[in-house]
């Protein structure tokens, strides 16, 4: 079976002023299906361009992406947006709720730029937030909610469209270490349904969850190791 | 993305903001409620001309004696007397031949009573033809014959209001008036005309000119203190009949190449003319301010989308996260901009129908709703919000979603 992601050689390179900046500087790497994945590195170390590329949201300068078996490196706009609302689940770090709209609202959203018609996008949308234990709260705003409460609603937005990666940028950085650990329960659940988890951090102890870490320094991957992930389990 | 839901978050979307929102669509308001304004009230005005027009009969000119000089001061139409009842014949030998008819006209409000009710109207002493002119017939009895109408016969037709004011329900016809203390017998009633810029067409009563000289006035006298009505055969020949009437009396009247005439003969076709021309002028007018009002409408709408897409840079990107394409963004603040507009229309439809509506009674005028005025104002309305919220919308779709997502409100 291919590999979920595969990246050869991808470079990035931005224009700042009159320097050319070298974000990416060649970066081989695969991720297979059904695994967690942890990407770590210090501020400048190129995650955040890495994460980017990987959720389409950017495009290489030079090399190659392939996204479940097909080339998303030279895509459209058009056709990038499409891949990302099939494939990609984003989380934030800043959560990135829609302000003054209701938690369910926020989760169909995603279904509405699927051409999803409304009964059915309640419908899941409902399901994906009963998945993350906010079935309570689905009328709720965003404003009403704690931090950890809004990241499960972005949670159940990244799993309402079934999309195969879920792609968690920093997603307990605003959160304290109790809700962090409810949020990584939440992530680990996912991984046991088969779904592949992307964490971009640079917290070791949030690296810790994901049974692969990768890190990244100056634009290349300096370590890339298994291990035994930390098992996030919800007091009962 | 199905465009009832994208309909919903432009109202929503819309909504949120009402001040904001109100405050955009005042231009767009305005300027079609301008434009259905300017549009419902012209009819109104015109065909109020019209209808003067109308009641006068067509192919009319109206004769008056000409004004009183004295020490230089001209007194107004009619203050002096040089009309004769014998150029009246004159006229009427057949010399003219564009006139067809011609009916003297004297005037004058008086009490009239019935055995059981008075009123004040407007009694009318003129011969049979005056009913021709005016294109006015008999609902109950008859008018004159012209017999009657050239006699000195104590009867009178009755206009639809004198009937009801006086006789209320019951047939007035072969019932007694009395006008100014004198009885007449009620031979007719006119068909109503209704209510025209001038009052009431129907309160009015016709009596035989000569019947009118000896109650109403000193006695026959020489001159006509009047008007005279003439009809003309045809549309066009207005202005040859006027100058054979004016060299006829011109004649009669010995005047020198130099006098003045010593009468006027106006026509009224020119008159509602020269008003529906003048009234074209300032709808015309009306229209281009109308016009700049949409266009500074327009202008606020997209100054306030701009400020929309600014405000919204990180719901734009997290919409381009989870999956919406550039032309989703695109659509969704067009149809935005296009609510707005419309939804301005629609008020400024309102608005406009109900200054007009407000005019027409002030005025006396009839209110139209111009329904295709309106269909076109209400396109236009949309126009204007798809125009200029197109480049907003435009730069809403090319936002990068990794600097949008970054954006700090």
């Amino acid at each position: 079976m291919a590999a979920l992601i595969e990246m050869r050689g991808v470079e990035r390179t931005y224009v700042m002023g009159d320097n050319l900046v070298h974000a990416l500087c060649g970066v081989d790497l695969t991720i297979e299906a059904g695994s967690s994945i942890a990407i770590m590195g210090t501020s400048g170390s190129g995650k955040s361009t890495m994460m980017n590329i990987m959720g389409c949201l950017d495009q290489p300068t030079r090399g190659s992406y392939l996204l479940n078996g097909k080339d998303v490196a030279r895509l459209t706009r058009t056709q990038l947006a499409d891949v990302r609302g099939r494939m990609i689940g984003f989380v934030f770090q800043s959560f990135n709720l829609l302000s003054r709209t209701s938690a369910l609202e926020n989760v169909e959203m995603p279904l509405m730029y699927q051409g999803i018609p409304g009964r059915e996008r309640h419908r899941r949308a409902l399901g994906a937030l009963a998945a993350v234990n906010l079935a309570d709260r689905a009328d709720h705003h965003s404003s009403q909610l704690s931090g950890g409460q809004q990241q499960r609603v972005a949670i159940a937005r990244a799993l309402v469209g079934e999309a195969p990666i879920i792609m968690a940028d920093e997603p307990t950085g605003n959160l304290d270490s109790k809700t962090s650990f409810e949020v990584m329960a939440i992530l680990q659940g996912l991984v046991r349904q088969g779904k592949t988890v992307i964490l971009v951090t640079h917290e070791a102890d949030i690296a810790a969850y994901a049974s692969r870490v990768v890190t990244l320094r100056d634009g290349l991957i300096i370590d890339d190791k298994a291990q035994t992930p930390v098992k996030a389990e919800v007091a009962a | 993305m199905n465009i009832f839901t994208t309909l919903k978050l432009a109202l929503r979307a819309l909504w949120r903001n009402k001040v904001r929102t109100l405050l955009t669509m005042a231009g767009i308001v305005f300027g079609i409620g301008a434009v259905i304004a300017m549009v419902s009230g012209g009819q109104g005005a015109q065909q109020a001309v019209k209808d003067v027009f109308q009641s006068l009969g067509t192919n009319v000119l109206i004769l008056t004696n000409g004004s009183q000089r004295s020490f230089g001061a001209a007194g107004g139409a009619g203050s002096r007397q040089s009309l004769t009842w014998d150029d009246l014949k004159a006229l009427q030998t057949g010399e003219i031949t564009t006139i067809k008819w011609i009916a003297p006209t004297l005037q004058t409000r008086t009490q009239v009573a019935s055995e059981e009710a008075n009123w004040n109207t407007q009694v009318v002493g003129t011969t049979a033809i005056w009913f021709q002119i005016r294109n006015w017939a008999a609902v109950q009895g008859t008018v004159f014959d012209d017999d009657t109408g050239n006699s000195n016969a104590k009867v009178a037709v009755i206009g639809h209001t004198v009937a009801t004011q006086l006789y209320g329900t019951s047939n007035p016809v072969g019932q007694t008036i009395r006008i100014a203390g004198q009885p007449y017998e009620v031979i007719g009633v006119l068909a109503s005309k209704g209510q025209g810029p001038m009052g009431d067409y129907d309160d009015t009563l016709v009596i035989p000119v000569k019947t009118y000289e000896q109650k109403l006035s000193k006695g026959l006298a020489k001159y006509i203190n009047g008007q005279v009505l003439i009809s003309m055969v045809t549309d066009d020949s207005a202005e040859r009949t006027m100058s054979s009437i004016s060299g006829l009396l011109r004649d009669r009247h010995k005047l020198d190449a130099s006098d003045e005439d010593d009468f006027r003969i106006r026509n009224p076709a020119e008159f509602a003319q020269a008003q529906q021309d003048s009234t074209q002028r300032i709808a015309t007018l009306l229209a281009i301010v109308a016009a700049v009002s949409l266009f500074v409408g327009g202008i606020g709408v997209m100054n306030i989308m701009l400020v929309s897409v600014i405000e919204r840079t990180r719901e734009i990107g997290i919409r381009m996260a989870v999956g919406a394409k550039p032309i989703d963004v695109m659509t969704q603040f067009l149809v935005e901009s296009l609510v707005l507009a419309v939804l301005g229309g629609m008020l400024g439809l309102a608005l406009g129908a109900g200054a007009a509506k407000y005019m027409a009674g002030y005025f006396g005028w009839k209110f139209f709703f111009p329904a295709t005025t309106a269909a076109i104002a209400f396109l236009v309305a949309g126009g204007v919000g798809v125009v200029f919220g197109l480049y907003p919308a435009i730069r809403a779709s090319r936002l990068d979603p990794i600097t949008a997502l970054r954006y700090e409100t």
